[in-house]
């Protein structure tokens, strides 16, 4: 869907370049997290996409078509743009920042509103209730859910998000990154996704770019890159807890696929239940803080499956640094 | 809060009881009688004070606009010093001197007082124009990009209306302020209220002093007024908290 090839981007001002032949392909549906530390020309390898940067060498195709090629506003307007300090407009109430892509489209004034409805329930706001506010009267996160549906609204296949949740305090960022995944089941859309927190990145990652000094240095599935990093670089950069960070991609689902549980001690005191699609990460820090005596695993139907341990998780750790579990992917 | 709205209350009170006894006095004395007396005079004043302040009030506005837009451009910002240096100095003149030139070059009459005048007014509102655009941040203008925004678009949906609460006050503050100092445009015999002001001191005759500065004041009130009432259908209602704030 998006393809970079040998793309390069140089300033006069600078002798090293921002972006040094990068390229990758990005398929249709997924979600690409651009990661690195901060100057490593991730944002502006995003800003070339949609012509924001222009583009020293190399060749970026989004559907097949070289962007150079393309008018610069047409294409702006065929592309979502979500950033970091989300950009709504203050002089314009809700609704008008919602439709303003449908609008410079020439829409007629129902299907906006339409798409305004629609959007709104698509974030879970109260379309009658904020339609004649304004942006200064929302709260940060509502501000940047108003945001995504703004990027949305023209219904655009691709979208770029330059650290769309960085301003967020933790507990709106971890919410808006859940609801972002359930919107894009949704709704298919190829997404470019710039972001510094690995965990993010692993969350909401298709594939995961890291980037280093305007290098692509790995570009794989998170899980890969967590546990197979290819160089001395990425293996700092993703820290000593990488291997605990994969098991946030897999679940107790996973896990009993490999391994037989431990049977329920029915008088242990303090057990607690947790479901099949606890991720791992969650699970092993629960064992660790000691919540509870032990952790008892229910199916569908609340049927206790059996008692699930550290040693277990870490004999499942081992596996997947081997490379032979199965990933069935965490459901949020 | 509930003091300072008290004292505010209070002084408010205080300020229209002394302008109405002010009022009063002024009839009793019989000191606007030259409005009643020299109706027609009267007029021909007003008419030639308001007629210099609307044409080089209105220049101005057009002009400063203008550059102000052109000066916040990305290829023109470069230009933007020797503009502001300009308007900067038109300001720093004193007005008496600018008038002065303005007739040493132009001669008497109508034309060097709208000249002068619009020298005077250019400042406030070209200043206002660049800081309102300039104010404005690089996301917004980023994010509009970003969504396929033409530059006219920008300018007209993003960047007039944002900046449009300091235009607006620059505007009034620049034809308040010539409304006033158009009070000397008399001294190149452009006529206008300044003329009985000036009679008035003169002759050291409230009747002429008051029927000339009192209509000079309400009319510059007025206008005040009328720009305050424009604000409310030019600026967006999300931007307009800062000015219910001010009055």
């Amino acid at each position: 869907m998006i393809e970079f090839e040998n793309v390069t981007k140089a300033y006069n001002s600078s002798r090293t370049k921002a972006v040094n032949n990068v390229s990758f392909h990005v398929p249709e549906g997924n979600t690409v997290v651009l990661l690195g530390p901060s100057g490593c020309g991730k944002t502006t390898l995003l800003r070339m996409v949609n012509c924001l940067v222009p583009i020293t060498e190399g060749t970026i195709r989004v559907n097949g078509k070289d962007i150079t090629s393309m008018d610069p506003i047409e294409l702006r307007r065929s592309i979502g743009y979500v950033i970091q300090s989300n950009g709504l407009f203050p002089n314009m109430t809700i609704k008008e920042n919602i439709v303003i892509v449908p609008d410079l489209l020439g829409w007629s004034k129902k299907k906006k509103h339409d798409r305004y409805l629609e959007m709104m329930e698509l974030i879970g706001l109260d379309a009658k209730h904020y339609q004649k506010r304004y942006p200064s009267e929302l709260s940060g996160g509502q501000q940047q859910r108003i945001g995504i549906a703004r990027a949305l609204a023209a219904d655009p296949p691709v979208m770029l998000m330059d650290e769309p949740f960085g301003a967020l305090d933790p507990i709106n960022r971890t919410h808006l990154q859940e609801e972002l995944l359930s919107i894009l089941r949704k709704v298919k859309k190829t997404i470019l996704f710039v972001s510094h927190d690995i965990d993010e990145a692993i969350k909401m990652g298709d594939k995961v770019a890291i980037f280093k000094e305007g290098e692509l240095m790995q570009y794989d599935h998170p899980s890969d890159i967590l546990t197979h990093p290819n160089s001395e670089f990425i293996a700092r950069f993703l820290g000593n807890d990488r291997a605990l960070k994969s098991l946030s991609l897999y679940s107790v689902r996973d896990l009993i696929e490999s391994f037989d549980l431990k049977p329920v001690d029915v008088n242990a005191e303090g057990s607690r239940q947790i479901s099949l699609n606890n991720n791992l990460r969650d699970t092993i820090s629960t064992l660790l803080n000691q919540e509870a005596s032990q952790l008892v695993v229910i199916d569908e139907f609340n049927k206790p499956l059996g008692a699930i341990t550290s040693d277990r998780i870490e004999a499942y750790l081992h596996e997947i640094i081997r490379g032979s579990a199965s990933l069935q992917g965490v459901e949020q | 809060m509930n003091i300072s709205r008290w004292v505010t209350t209070i002084i408010r009170f205080l300020f229209i009881a002394l302008v109405i006894v002010f009022f009063v006095w002024a009839f009793r004395n019989g000191y606007f009688g030259k409005i009643f007396n020299q109706p027609d005079k009267f007029l021909l004043l007003l008419k030639q004070h308001l007629k210099i302040v609307g044409l080089s009030s209105f220049i101005a506005i057009v002009m400063a606009l203008l550059v102000g837009i052109l000066v916040t451009r990305k290829t023109f910002r470069r230009i933007q010093w020797p503009f502001m240096f300009l308007a900067n100095l038109g300001q720093t003149l004193p007005s008496l001197a600018v008038l002065a030139l303005a007739m040493g070059y132009l001669g008497l009459g109508f034309k060097p007082a709208v000249f002068a005048l619009f020298i005077y007014s250019v400042l406030p509102i070209l200043r206002n124009t660049v800081a309102g655009i300039d104010s404005i941040s690089n996301d917004l203008i980023d994010s509009a990009k970003g969504m396929g925004m033409k530059p006219h678009q920008i300018l007209f949906r993003i960047e007039l209306p944002n900046a449009a609460y300091s235009i607006m006050a620059g505007i009034r503050t620049s034809v308040v302020i010539n409304i006033g100092t158009a009070a000397l445009a008399f001294l190149i015999g452009a006529g206008g209220l300044g003329n009985w002001i000036n009679t008035g001191i003169s002759l050291v005759d409230n009747s002429y002093l008051l029927s000339g500065a009192v209509p000079l004041t309400l009319l510059a009130l007025a206008v005040d007024f009328l720009f305050r009432l424009a604000e409310r259908i030019v600026v967006p209602k999300s931007l307009r908290k800062s000015i219910t704030d001010a009055s």
